[in-house]
């Protein structure tokens, strides 16, 4: 058993009396992909936004071990875990940009690295080599990023206006250019349709396999969680209340109960 | 169709009743001085005027949407090609400009006007136009600009030359320290709060006495010289002339036409600099920061930065165009740089159609040089320059030119 790619310890995130996410706890690995279900309002997003440094956790820790050594995620900025901890992520209503081209944002994704071979776009206004080098490198990734989810022909289209599937996926693709060790992915196939839905899982696969990174997935689509993700862990009402493989998970009395809700007593009797 | 008529004609005589109950105290009373002193007199036949041309212009406006309905954009966005060939063409004039025959120096003087205000909108459309940040207080870096050079100069000898760096400088330190506070806001608040840093600047330019003379400005400051030769007819001692050394008759135009080549030089700078920038992480973040602040974070951008650096280079720009409108007056006070002139650039960006530069030319000249040239037209200059704002903003309300070339293609790409 490998260590884990991101621990997650404790974790609880209030709004005001709401506890969102309430003292969870959990890992994810490497070359895995971990689902987190539940049903709506269970505090899945609010998870990743805590992961992601969006918001700050009033208690507990989260750890991401890179590479490079670990790294406590809620003491980064949102930013900087992107930069430093390599975690990248998309969002549950599409934040594309919009009225930029498909591969300006893959581009856009690219930043960091740019900005350190521009040397803070100094040496790019001088018009160096050095920048021009790496920019060639940067569409290369954005080309093979493109090729992948299938976008190449739209490259030069703007981002918003292609079709939603599409959308998804270029967010998808986006993230990916970060260069990230863990992909976290809010409901990839909302509104996609059943071969597009398809797509994705091969997608997700191909991710997995060629990148041996780790991903963390928040899925509604049973037939997507169930077919391709090798751990699942199910929140309701902010707290873990199954979690193991996904044939278990599937027979798990707790997670029925949950996802069709508790017989209403007072309405039985 | 009947009942579009008549809900056309109702929109149209709404309107006229709306005009008339305006017009009836602003245009309806007048105050005469007659024998006996102050009376009050009526002038009701101005009233049905102003309600006859309200009600008749939103009756065409009205069938004129009925009859474009349906039919699609006016225009097709022009093709890419074309832009660029325009773009040279537009270089071109101006180069040749002041060598025109029909073009005489009170031409070429108003043409620097309108190159003032296009460097000025391209400087804010870095802030607004790509950076997204709505900002109504850009003229106090161009406040900052022109009062530095004037007193750098002034108090230090220090030439143009020198200055004009140092001033874009300084604009630019104003721009970080004013950008901290809008940081955290977003929209509309950026707009308020800038807004009101532009005043208390200007506020502070007209209050501190010993230092900006106050309400009353600086005078007597150095006009340019070309590389040491002064343009004025007495050269002072220990430099030449500019017409005696290249063997000319002295003339006045000449200096007029120097200016007239030096914001052309800085303009075009801008636009160069923006064309350049797009292609590059900065610029590249800048758009990405007005499209979606929170997908930026998510990609490791840095807001903070990305703000603060579109607000310090566009400051910087307007401190350029601020030293050369000192340089150029001789004289600046704190009269020339008031809300009105923010408003008057962002309208220039707004209406040439955001983050468009050819479009920021076309609306200067149509803002600025247009009621230059009008001037006869007197006090109803500003309501033809208000009417025209208003029928551009009803014929395309994105902008002049509002499409938008990517900076980077994958078929051009290497
Ligand atoms: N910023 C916030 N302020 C206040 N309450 C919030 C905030 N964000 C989330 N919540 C609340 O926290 C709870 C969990 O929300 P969250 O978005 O994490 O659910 P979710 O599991 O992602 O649901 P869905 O499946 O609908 O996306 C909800 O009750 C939500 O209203
Ligand atoms: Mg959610």
């Amino acid at each position: 058993m490998s260590e884990a790619l991101l621990d997650v310890e404790h974790v609880t995130m209030r709004f005001g009396g709401l506890f969102a996410v309430n003292d969870l706890s959990f890992s994810a690995r490497p070359q895995e992909i971990t689902a987190v279900i539940g049903p709506n309002g269970a505090g899945k997003t609010t998870l990743f936004n805590c992961i992601t440094g969006f918001y700050k956790p009033q208690v507990g820790r989260i750890t991401l071990n890179h590479p490079s050594g670990p790294l406590l995620l809620e003491r980064l900025d949102d930013y900087t875990i992107t930069r430093k901890a390599g975690v990248a992520r998309t969002f549950q209503n599409i934040r594309l940009f919009a009225r930029m081209s498909v591969l300006e944002n893959l581009i856009v994704a690219q930043h960091t690295r740019l900005m350190a071979a521009s040397a803070f776009s100094l040496a790019g206004l001088l018009g160096l080599s050095r920048y021009a080098q790496a920019e060639a490198q940067a569409v290369e990734r954005a080309r093979h990023w493109l090729d992948k989810v299938g976008l190449t022909a739209f490259a030069d289209e703007e981002a918003g206006s292609l079709p939603y599937g599409h959308q998804r996926r270029l967010e998808i693709a986006r993230a990916m250019c970060t260069g990230p060790v863990l992909l976290c992915l809010d409901e990839p196939a909302a509104g996609l349709n059943p071969r597009e839905s398809a797509e994705l899982n091969r997608l997700l696969l191909d991710i997995r396999a060629e990148n041996g990174i780790g991903l963390l997935l928040i899925e509604h689509d049973m037939s997507v969680v169930m077919e391709i993700s090798d751990h699942i862990v199910v929140l309701d009402y902010g707290r873990k209340i199954a979690e193991g493989a996904p044939t278990a998970i599937k027979a798990d009395p707790a997670v029925i109960r949950a996802y069709l809700g508790e017989p209403d007593e007072e309405e039985a009797g | 169709m009947g009942g579009k008529a008549r809900a056309l004609a109702v929109d149209a005589a709404l309107g006229g009743l709306v005009a008339a109950a305006m017009a009836l105290p602003m245009l309806g009373v007048r105050l005469e001085d007659g024998a006996t002193g102050l009376s009050l007199g009526g002038r009701f036949d101005w009233v049905l005027w102003a309600a006859g041309i309200v009600a008749g212009g939103r009756l065409l406006i009205g069938a004129l949407r009925l009859t474009l309905a349906g039919r699609g954009p006016s225009l097709p966005a022009p093709p890419r090609a074309l832009i660029t060939y325009v773009g040279w063409a537009m270089v071109a004039f101006a180069l040749i400009l002041p060598f025109l025959p029909f073009a005489g120096r009170n031409m070429v003087d108003k043409a620097t006007l309108v190159l003032i205000y296009v460097m000025l909108g391209w400087g804010l459309n870095i802030v607004v136009g790509l950076a997204g940040l709505l900002d109504l207080g850009f003229v106090a870096f161009y406040a900052v600009g022109a009062y530095s050079y004037a007193l750098l100069s002034q108090t230090f000898g220090l030439s143009f030359w020198l200055c004009l760096p140092l001033a874009g400088m300084l604009a630019a330190g104003f721009g970080l320290v004013l950008g901290f506070p809008v940081l955290r806001l977003r929209g509309d608040y950026i707009a308020i709060v800038t807004m009101g840093l532009g005043e208390i600047i200007r506020v502070v330019l007209q209050n501190w006495q010993d230092v900006t003379g106050g309400p009353n400005g600086i005078s007597g400051i150095e006009r340019p010289s070309f590389f040491g030769l002064s343009f004025k007819m007495v050269p002072p001692e220990g430099s030449r002339g500019f017409a005696e050394f290249f063997g000319l008759d002295y003339s006045a135009d000449h200096r007029v036409i120097f200016l007239y080549f030096l914001i052309l030089a800085l303009a075009l700078l801008t636009n160069l600099f923006t064309l350049r920038i797009r292609r590059l992480p900065v610029g590249r973040a800048w758009e990405a920061l007005r499209e979606d602040e929170i997908a930026c974070r998510s990609l490791g951008i840095n807001p903070t930065t990305v703000k603060l650096s579109a607000f310090a280079t566009g400051a910087m720009f307007a401190g350029f165009a601020g030293s050369f409108f000192a340089t150029r007056q001789g004289f600046i006070s704190p009269e020339s740089f008031t809300f009105h002139e923010s408003a008057v650039i962002l309208a220039i960006v707004v209406l040439g159609g955001m983050g468009s530069q050819i479009g920021i030319v076309l609306a200067a000249l149509l803002l600025v040089g247009l009621p230059e040239w009008f001037r006869e037209l007197q006090q109803f200059r500003m309501l033809a320059f208000g009417g025209a704002m208003v029928l551009i903003m009803l014929w395309k309300p994105s902008g002049l030119l509002s499409t938008r070339e990517p900076a980077i293609r994958l078929k051009d790409a290497p």
